[in-house]
């Protein structure tokens, strides 16, 4: 190499600079296209359905006169679903995490069931409708009932719930286990007045998410039948039922304009459930670091 | 110009990482074809100043500093200077071996085939290997994977890789601390070759290391240049009381 | 203490375990009854369909007659819409990768990552509402033979969808890289670019195909976007402007109308659902195995 004083860039290098400033940019320009398409996403809907979303909206039921139409039985339908869904699968999932991360010893057996559990939890959610049609609906006789409805989403939530759950429990550092043993603890005594607590922020968190896309899922609650017109509000576990995602399907897949528009509404109140449950999620973490 | 005009200098620098100086108002030359030694206990900013002498502290978050660093007389962080261009002819060997997942010829080709330097490939990868002292040891496995070094070889290779860009100046960032006695020796006297073709900086902890291999030896201690000079009186007669302390205290 | 009083605490103790092991072991009897399902009313399909027939036959019209059940064509829209997430997502996702892990603050990182996580946690529905009401009449403004039902509406936006997963797994994937691998590179006197493209990502592309793999089961497993805005046509063919079936739009369509249960129909229900299944599965498999072995290299 010839000793050289000068250190800008020469001429062979040029090209070269020229390319690594472009190919910063360019990267930089599809993530803020990414992120662009977010907001054309949501203008689009909220510009599409803002002028639908009103009182008479929430209290209406669905009807073939769009005018008249609202979401009180799809919304009162997702409020049953999420309430049994979150009875039936936030003890289970916590439990099971409690298992896996504290009491299960570390054998092929336990492997067996956490890769069960990872599995699970790539499965296509119109497999879970698929079993909860066989199991629910037709083995066990429970029709199109918000139960059946609720016990399939529980079962697709479930593996969600377990690895956020896990990942909390197994954060919390082992040294506050073995202060709270040396002191005669038995082992759930351990886990219920010391790990849980301290894993809390991040199982609520998990927990959350879990909800949030057992609120959003279409596919399983179609597959066990959840019905697309539904005039009244279930009043027991038993009961028929609809849901906001279904009743935005529903809309979305007739042809008249008006009706995109009330599906837009639709929409528009499903994703203010969902930023509120997330916003919620956003604040427990945050509380729960600062602690 | 001026002969010995040192081909590095470093003038009333000091680095900082946030607001505390590692590094405080050293001036240091390098002198060309020579080998230049920084000795210092662990965490006395020997590293961080080899880094700036490359341009390497660009990519540390929060780092800034005051003074200068010359090459050739000529302002090293200078706006118009493209720091791609200082390590083109300012070459750096890592404390820990840091092949490419890559073969043993890609390893060493690379650099010089993404700078298009002129000639055939193989004839600079052999040499290359050759000035490193590797080559006898792996010219029937060129196409194999470096990873499957050892890691003195590893090392060496890394050598080869800075080697193979011909520069000028070769910077070590305390190259065997990961090595065994007998590859450590081994590249001890690789040095004693590259110094008739490079300039060589070389950070190390092992004072052994540095009396035997260096020419010019500096002595750092919190940040501070405690003493410069050439090797031999730096270890045997040391101007300040400091290095007479630190470099006996080692000595059997 | 007395004896008596901590022999019952241990068998309480006992009890609980055995509770929440149960309550792990619910994901097995899931597996297993999700696979016992789906098997036995497959293989009562396959008493009066063959298997060749189901596989490489090219018409599927077991609603109309004659009635035929041959699945490529549904098989052929599922594959339209994966390679439209792959052209889409897998780039983009890895520039939006490259640009998180290599380029951008750390507070850039905490503003972008979380807002592209955003776009993961919308609803397939509203994506398939979105695709039919915006980007259906965009494509049709530029192509105006695109049909109604098109695949390419749904390709876009399932890629949409797929995108912040790719992007966050191949973030991770660059992130693994050591440090010392980029410094090696840049200390030779390479660009930023060089550093990126020929020493960080063929470092880590082993990682970057984990992410493609476990983009594609999503994409595959992906229903009420496909459901809205592709159509209900089986249809055999590698024009994305055309309207197709995809395998869960199908599954869909039968559930949305009244098949007796015993009925051939019903059955064909489960043999699409297997397949689908099967192919989830073996490739979340083969994902998160090729994952796991890239992280194994860098620990």
């Amino acid at each position: 190499m010839q000793p050289v004083k000068d250190l800008t860039t020469s001429h062979r290098l040029r090209q070269r600079q020229a390319k690594a400033t472009f190919f910063k940019y360019f990267c930089i320009a599809v993530t803020a296209s990414a992120v662009m398409i977010l907001g054309i996403l949501l203008y689009q809907i909220i510009s599409d359905g803002y002028r639908w979303v009103d009182w008479q909206f929430m209290t209406s039921y669905p009807s073939r006169f769009p005018e008249k139409a609202g979401i009180l039985s799809a919304f009162v339908g997702t409020l049953w679903l999420v309430s049994l869904t979150a009875l039936l699968a936030i003890p289970t999932g916590v439990l099971a995490a409690i298992y896996l991360e504290e009491y299960a010893p570390k054998n092929r057996w336990t492997q067996f069931i956490e890769v069960n559990i990872a599995n699970l939890a790539g499965v296509p959610s119109i497999v879970f409708g698929i079993l909860g049609l066989a199991l629910f609906v037709r083995f066990m006789g429970l029709n199109r009932s918000v139960i059946a409805g609720a016990m399939t989403m529980s079962l697709l939530i479930l593996p969600v719930i377990i690895i956020a759950a896990k990942e909390a429990i197994r954060a919390i550092p082992n040294s506050l286990r073995q202060a709270a043993f040396a002191l005669g603890a038995t082992r759930w005594q351990v886990v219920s007045a010391h790990v849980l607590p301290a894993a809390m922020p991040g199982i609520l968190t998990g927990i959350i998410l879990a909800l949030s896309r057992a609120i959003g899922e279409t596919a399983p609650l179609i597959m066990i039948g959840a019905l697309t017109y539904v005039a009244f509000l279930p009043e027991s576990p038993m009961d028929e039922f609809t849901a906001l995602p279904i009743q935005i399907f529903n809309w979305t897949a007739r042809p008249q304009e008006t009706f995109h528009e009330l599906a837009a509404g639709g929409i528009i109140v499903l994703l203010g459930v969902l930023l509120v449950m997330n916003a919620l999620a956003v604040y427990i973490r945050y509380r729960g670091s600062k602690s | 110009m001026n002969e010995a005009m040192p081909i590095l200098n470093a003038v009333d620098l000091s680095i900082a990482y946030g607001s505390d100086d590692a590094v405080k108002k050293v001036s240091l030359p390098i002198l060309e074809k020579k080998i230049t030694a920084i000795i210092g206990p662990s965490g006395c900013g020997k590293s961080t100043l080899l880094r700036s002498l490359n341009r390497m502290n660009d990519f540390i978050d929060g780092v800034s500093h005051r003074g200068q660093i010359l090459y050739r007389g000529s302002d090293l962080y200078a706006e118009e200077v493209d720091p791609v261009e200082a390590r083109l002819r300012i070459g750096m060997v890592f404390q820990k071996a840091n092949p490419f997942p890559k073969s043993i010829f890609r390893n060493v080709a690379w650099g010089p085939s993404i700078n298009h330097l002129p000639g055939d490939p193989r004839a600079r990868v052999e040499t290359a290997l050759k000035q490193a002292a590797l080559w006898d040891e792996v010219s029937d496995r060129l196409d194999d994977s470096a990873l499957n070094l050892s890691g003195g070889q590893q090392q060496r290779l890394c050598i080869a890789r800075a080697l193979a860009m011909e520069p000028e100046i070769i910077l070590m960032d305390e190259p065997c601390s990961a090595l065994d006695p007998v590859s450590t020796a081994r590249i001890e006297d690789l040095l004693f070759e590259l110094k008739k073709k490079f300039t060589i900086v070389i950070v190390t902890h092992n004072m052994q290391q540095a009396a035997r291999v260096s020419d010019y030896t500096a002595f750092l201690e919190n940040g501070v240049l405690i003493e410069y000079g050439e090797t031999d009186q730096v270890f045997t007669r040391p101007r300040e009381p400091r290095t007479e302390e630190y470099v006996t205290g080692r000595f059997g | 203490m007395s004896a008596l009083s901590r022999k019952s605490v241990r068998w309480g103790e006992s009890i609980l375990e055995r509770a929440f092991f149960l309550c792990a072991f619910l994901s097995v009897i899931t597996t297993a009854v999700v696979i016992f399902i789906l098997i036995r009313e497959t293989l009562i399909f396959f008493e009066s369909v063959s298997v060749t027939e189901f596989l490489f036959g090219t018409r599927w019209t077991p609603l109309l007659e004659p009635k035929s059940y041959g699945i490529l064509p549904l098989v052929a829209g599922t594959a339209l819409i994966v390679i439209g997430v792959a052209v889409l997502a897998l780039p983009i996702g890895v520039a939006c990768a490259v640009f998180l892990s290599e380029y951008a603050s750390a507070r850039t990182r905490s503003i972008i990552k979380p807002t592209l996580e955003v776009l993961a946690g919308i609803p397939t529905v509203v994506y398939g509402f979105f695709a039919l009401t915006f980007v259906t009449p965009l494509i049709r403004t530029f192509i105006p033979d695109t049909q109604v039902f098109n695949a390419a509406s749904a390709a876009i936006v399932v890629g949409i969808m797929v995108l912040p997963m790719v992007a966050s797994l191949c973030d991770d994937a660059l992130r693994a890289v050591p440090q010392a691998l980029r410094h090696g590179a840049y200390s030779l006197g390479a660009t930023s670019f060089e550093v990126t493209t020929r020493v960080v990502v063929p470092a880590g592309l082993s990682g970057i195909f984990a992410a493609f793999v476990l983009a594609v089961s999503r994409a595959i497993g992906e229903t009420m976007a496909v459901t809205l805005a592709a159509g209900a046509t089986p249809n055999l063919t590698l024009n994305p402007l055309e309207s197709i079936q995809t395998m869960t739009a199908y599954i869909v369509q039968v559930s949305l109308g009244d098949t007796p249960a015993g009925s051939l129909t019903y059955q064909t229900l489960f043999a699409v659902a297997t397949l689908l299944f099967a192919a989830t599965l073996i490739l979340n498999i083969f994902g998160t195995w090729i994952m796991k072995r890239f992280r194994e290299v860098y620990e």
